[in-house]
C-alpha cells in the first residue's frame, strides 16, 4: 500500500450526479475518462449512462457526449470517427460507452459491422449484467441462475460470451476488466489508447440495485467475482491472450474461491440450488478451460 | 463556445435549438439528502492508501493526507467504509449522527 | 416544370440566359442523385444496399474509393440502413455535411432514426427512391414508403425529373442547412422511373455550385473536445428555471417547418437566378390560372399529367395541372391559393394509408377545409408497386370527374384506378 500515483487526479464526472449509490458503472467511468486523459469524444446509447448524463441542462459529465438510440453505439462511433477523419481531427479519440443490453443484444449487430470494418474507436461495454436501466430485466450477459424481473425463477441460459465474439472479429485488442481492479482498468484504456484499429473492453460492473447487494459490497462483489474466477481478467491482443490482475494467480483451480462466496453476497442469487451451483461450477471450468487454452 | 444555452428566450418558442447538457456539479441536485447514512472519518487512523478516494463516485473525497470528506454529494453509499483497510472511516445512520449533534 | 410548357420531348429548364458554364449530359435518376451529393462536397456517406437505390451508393463509393471526389470524404460501409442513418447522424452530429440514401423496406427499417434525425435537428440530406413495400415482394414505384414517414419531421420533395432531382439535392442542402432551419430533407424520386431512365441533365461547374452553396458551419449541433457537452440528453415535460421542455423542443421544429416552407420558394428562386431554371418551390402550377379543373400528385405522375392537360385542352378542357413538390411541409397556403376558385380537383395518389385514403387527397381536403368556395374534390388510388398509370387513363379520370361535377353526383368521390 502506498500513495496511488497511478491514477491521475484530473475529475472529468462532477459530484452529485444521478447514479444509484454504490454505482459500479460510474466509478469504471470514473477509472475510464482519467485513463483517456484529454480530446476524446463519449457515444452513449441509451443505458443508465444516458439517464446519468442528466437532465436538461446540466450534466455531470465534463467531456463531450453524443446520446444516440439503444442499438447504435457501433454505427454512431463509426460515424464520429468518419467525421473527425475528414476534419482532418482524428487525434481525437472516440469511445462508445454502452450497457450489455445496448452491446450483447439489441447493438450486437451494429457493433459486429464497425468491428468488421476495423473503425478505428474503443467500445467499453460496461456490464451490470441486465437491462438495468429499465428495471433489471435479463439480457443475453446474465449469467445463469440470476433472478431478474423477466427470469423470475433464474435464468436458465448461460452468459453470452462478448469479449469471445469479439475475438472471431480479429481485432487488435480486447480486455476484461471490472470496476473492483481500477488499477487494472486504467492500464487497459491506457493500452487501447495507443493501439489503432477496433478495440473491445469488458468491464463487470456490480450494480447494487439489480444485484440486490448492499451498496457498501458493490467493490467486493467485484473483486469476489474475480477472486472465486466467474470473472477472468485477461488482456488479447493479436491474438496473444495473457491473464491480468488477480486472475494470473487463478490457474490452479484450487487458489480459486469457492463460488458460494461470491453468490451469497447477491440477492439475484439468494434462491439458487445446490444443482444450479454445481453448474455455475461447471461453467466457471468450462470459461478457464477456453481462457486457458488461448494462453502459451 | 456557441451554444442556444446562453441566449435570451423570445416570446414565441425559445432560442434552444437542440438540449444540450452543460457540466454541472450536483446535477441531480444536494444527492447528500438521499443517504441514510454517512461516512465518519477518525483522521488518525489514515493511511493515505486512497482507497476510499478511489471509489468514491461522488468526488466526496479529497486526495489529502489524512483524507478529507465533502459530505455534500455524498450519498451514503458507504464502499468508502467497506474498502478502508484500517477501517479508518464508520458509517453512522444519519439519525444517530444528528442525535449526536444536538 | 417550366411554366413555358414541355412538349415534343423539348428539354425542360434551360431557362432563360443561364449564365453559368455547364455541362450537358445524360444521366438517370440514380446517377443525377450521387453527382449532386458530390457536387455538394457531402464528406460522410454510409448506406446500404437496396434495389432500386443500389447504383446511387455504388457510384458514390467507386468515387471516394478512386480519389475521384472533389474532398476529403468517408464512405462507411455498414451491415444495415438502421446503422446507415445512424453512422450519418453521428458524423452529422460531428459537424460534417452527410448523404444516404435508400428505398422502400430501409426507409422502413430507419424509422426510429428516422424520427431521431428530426429531433435531432441534423441537415442530413438523403435521396429516397420510391418503391413499394411488400410483402408481397415489389420493387417498383409507388410513395407508400416515404409517405409512411411523413410523421418524422423531414422535409420532403417528390422530383419528377432528373434535373429536378440533381436540382433538388443542392438546393436541399441550401434550405436545411439555414440556421432558421436545420430540418432533414428526403427527395424522393420513383423507382425505375426515375431512378433508371436517361434523361439529359445540365450540369454546373463546381465553381458555380460553390458560389449558390456555402460550406456547412454548424453552430448548435458539434463535437468538440473544447466544448464539453451532452448532445441530446433527457428533456422532463418540464424543465426547471424556465428552460423549455420536451414540448417546447417539438413546437421549434414545428416553427422551423413554417421558416422551411418560405426558404424553400426563396432557395428556388435563387437557384433560378444562378442556374436558370426553377421547379417551382413548394408546388409547378402548370396552365392554371384560366383552369376550371386541376390534377393533383406527386412525383412523375406530374409529368403525365401535363402532357393529360395539353391533349384535352385541345379538345377544349379548362384544366391545368399542380405538382405538389413538397409533402413536407405541406403546401396548405399555396393549394388554399390555387384551388380556391377551381370547380373540380382531380388528386391522384401513388400511395394508400390503409383504413382511410392516399395521402395527398386526405390533406389536401384537410388544406382546404375552410375555405368558403370549395371545388369538388376526387381522390383516386393508382400506380402501386409500379403499375402503370396512362395518360389515357387520367384523361378519363378528368372527363368523368368534369362530367360528375357538372351533375352534382359527386358521392362517390375516392376509387381505386386500374384495378384487375
Amino acid at each position: 500500500m502506498g500513495v496511488r500515483t497511478l491514477i491521475p487526479e484530473e475529475e472529468h464526472i462532477l459530484g452529485g450526479n444521478r447514479a444509484c449509490p454504490g454505482c459500479g458503472a460510474v466509478i469504471a467511468l470514473r477509472t475510464v475518462t482519467k485513463a483517456l486523459g484529454s480530446d476524446f469524444i463519449v457515444v452513449i446509447p441509451a443505458s443508465c449512462a444516458t439517464i446519468i448524463s442528466g437532465k436538461f441542462p446540466a450534466t455531470p459529465y465534463n467531456f463531450p457526449v453524443l446520446n444516440m438510440p439503444f442499438e447504435t453505439a457501433g454505427a454512431a462511433a463509426s460515424g464520429v470517427v468518419a467525421a473527425l477523419e475528414v476534419m482532418e481531427k482524428d487525434d481525437i479519440t472516440v469511445v462508445s460507452w454502452a450497457g450489455d443490453g445496448g452491446t450483447a443484444d439489441i447493438g450486437l449487430q451494429a457493433l459486429s459491422g464497425a468491428a468488421e470494418r476495423g473503425t478505428n474507436f474503443i467500445y467499453i461495454c460496461y456490464d451490470n449484467e441486465a437491462y438495468m436501466n429499465t428495471g433489471n430485466q435479463r439480457s443475453s450477459a446474465t449469467p445463469f441462475g440470476a433472478l431478474t424481473t423477466t427470469t423470475p425463477t433464474g435464468k436458465v441460459e448461460i452468459k453470452k460470451d462478448l469479449p469471445g465474439i469479439m475475438a472471431a472479429h480479429n481485432i487488435p485488442y480486447i480486455a476484461t476488466a471490472c470496476s473492483a481492479f481500477p488499477e487494472d482498468l486504467f492500464q487497459k484504456v491506457k493500452k487501447a489508447k495507443t493501439i489503432k484499429g477496433t478495440r473491445y473492453i469488458h468491464v463487470l460492473s456490480p450494480c447494487p440495485t439489480g444485484w440486490r447487494v448492499d451498496s457498501s459490497l458493490s467493490i467486493a462483489v467485484g473483486r469476489k467475482a474475480v477472486s472465486t474466477g466467474m470473472w477472468i481478467l485477461y488482456e488479447l491482443e493479436s491474438g496473444q491472450l495473457k491473464l491480468t490482475g488477480k486472475s494470473k494467480y487463478l490457474i490452479d483451480p484450487a487458489k480459486r474461491e469457492p463460488i458460494e462466496e461470491y453468490l451469497k453476497l447477491q440477492g439475484r442469487f439468494a434462491h439458487i440450488s445446490d444443482e444450479e451451483i454445481e453448474l455455475l461450477q461447471k461453467i466457471r471450468e468450462a470459461k478457464w478451460s477456453k481462457i486457458l487454452s488461448c494462453t502459451e | 463556445m456557441a451554444t442556444a444555452n446562453t441566449s435570451s428566450k423570445k416570446k414565441k418558442g425559445n432560442k434552444y435549438v437542440i438540449p444540450i447538457n452543460v457540466p454541472t456539479e450536483g446535477e441531480a441536485g444536494e444527492t447528500g439528502t438521499w443517504r441514510s447514512q454517512r461516512p465518519v472519518l477518525t483522521p488518525e487512523k489514515c493511511i493515505g492508501c486512497f482507497n476510499c478516494w478511489l471509489f468514491c463516485s461522488e468526488v466526496a473525497i479529497k486526495k489529502t493526507n489524512p483524507i478529507e470528506i465533502d459530505l455534500t454529494y455524498c450519498k451514503g453509499c458507504g464502499i468508502c467504509a467497506t474498502e478502508c483497510p484500517v477501517k479508518a472511516i464508520k458509517m453512522v445512520r444519519e439519525e444517530d449522527e444528528e442525535k449526536e449533534e444536538e | 416544370m417550366p411554366s413555358e410548357g414541355y412538349k415534343n420531348g423539348e428539354r425542360r429548364g434551360r431557362g432563360k440566359g443561364g449564365r453559368v458554364m455547364s455541362q450537358e449530359i445524360i444521366a438517370t435518376g440514380n446517377s443525377a442523385a450521387a453527382l449532386a451529393a458530390k457536387m455538394a462536397k457531402v464528406q460522410v456517406i454510409s448506406a446500404y444496399p437496396i434495389t432500386p437505390q443500389t447504383s446511387i451508393v455504388e457510384t458514390l463509393s467507386e468515387w471516394i474509393e478512386r480519389n475521384a471526389y472533389p474532398i476529403k470524404a468517408r464512405y462507411v460501409r455498414v451491415e444495415s440502413e438502421h446503422s446507415a442513418l445512424a453512422v450519418v447522424t453521428a458524423a452529422s452530429a460531428t459537424g460534417v455535411r452527410t448523404f444516404t440514401a435508400t428505398s422502400s423496406h430501409g426507409l422502413a427499417l430507419m424509422h426510429e432514426v428516422l424520427h431521431w434525425v428530426g429531433g435531432s435537428r441534423l441537415p442530413i440530406v438523403m435521396a429516397v427512391v420510391n418503391r413499394a413495400l411488400g410483402p408481397p415482394w415489389n420493387i417498383w414505384a409507388d410513395h407508400t414508403d416515404s409517405l409512411s414517414q411523413r410523421n418524422t419531421g423531414w422535409i420532403q420533395f417528390y422530383a419528377d425529373n432528373n434535373q429536378e432531382v440533381f436540382d433538388t439535392v443542392i438546393q436541399a442542402y441550401h434550405v436545411c442547412e439555414d440556421p432558421e432551419v436545420l430540418l432533414p430533407a428526403m427527395i424522393c424520386l420513383d423507382a425505375f422511373i426515375l431512378s433508371h431512365t436517361v434523361m439529359p441533365l445540365s450540369v454546373p461547374s463546381q465553381e458555380a455550385i460553390d458560389a449558390f452553396l456555402p460550406p456547412y458551419k454548424p453552430e448548435h449541433a458539434y463535437l468538440d473536445p473544447n466544448r464539453p457537452a451532452v448532445l441530446y440528453p433527457m428533456v422532463f415535460p418540464e424543465s426547471d428555471l424556465g428552460y423549455p421542455g420536451y414540448m417546447d423542443f417539438q413546437y421549434a421544429r414545428q416553427r422551423a417547418m413554417e421558416i422551411a416552407r418560405r426558404r424553400i420558394d426563396e432557395v428556388d428562386k435563387e437557384f433560378e437566378k444562378h442556374f436558370g431554371r426553377s421547379h417551382g418551390g413548394m408546388i409547378q402550377p402548370y396552365k392554371c390560372e384560366d383552369a376550371k379543373t386541376l390534377i393533383l400528385t406527386m412525383g412523375t405522375l406530374a409529368s403525365e399529367s401535363a402532357v393529360v392537360v395539353d391533349n384535352l385542352r385541345e379538345q377544349g378542357y379548362k384544366v391545368g395541372n399542380v405538382k405538389v413538390r413538397v409533402f413536407r411541409p405541406f403546401p396548405n397556403e399555396e393549394l388554399r391559393n390555387i384551388a380556391k376558385n377551381k370547380q373540380t380537383l382531380l388528386i391522384i395518389d401513388r400511395n394508400i394509408s390503409f383504413g382511410n385514403e392516399g395521402a395527398l387527397f386526405t390533406e389536401v381536403k384537410g388544406a382546404l377545409y375552410n375555405l368558403r368556395q370549395r371545388p369538388e374534390i376526387f381522390g383516386f388510388v393508382a400506380g402501386l408497386g409500379g403499375r402503370d398509370v396512362t395518360q389515357i387513363q387520367i384523361e378519363k379520370l378528368v372527363k368523368n370527374a368534369v362530367i360528375a361535377t357538372e351533375k352534382g353526383e359527386t358521392q362517390e368521390n375516392f376509387e381505386w384506378v386500374g384495378l384487375r
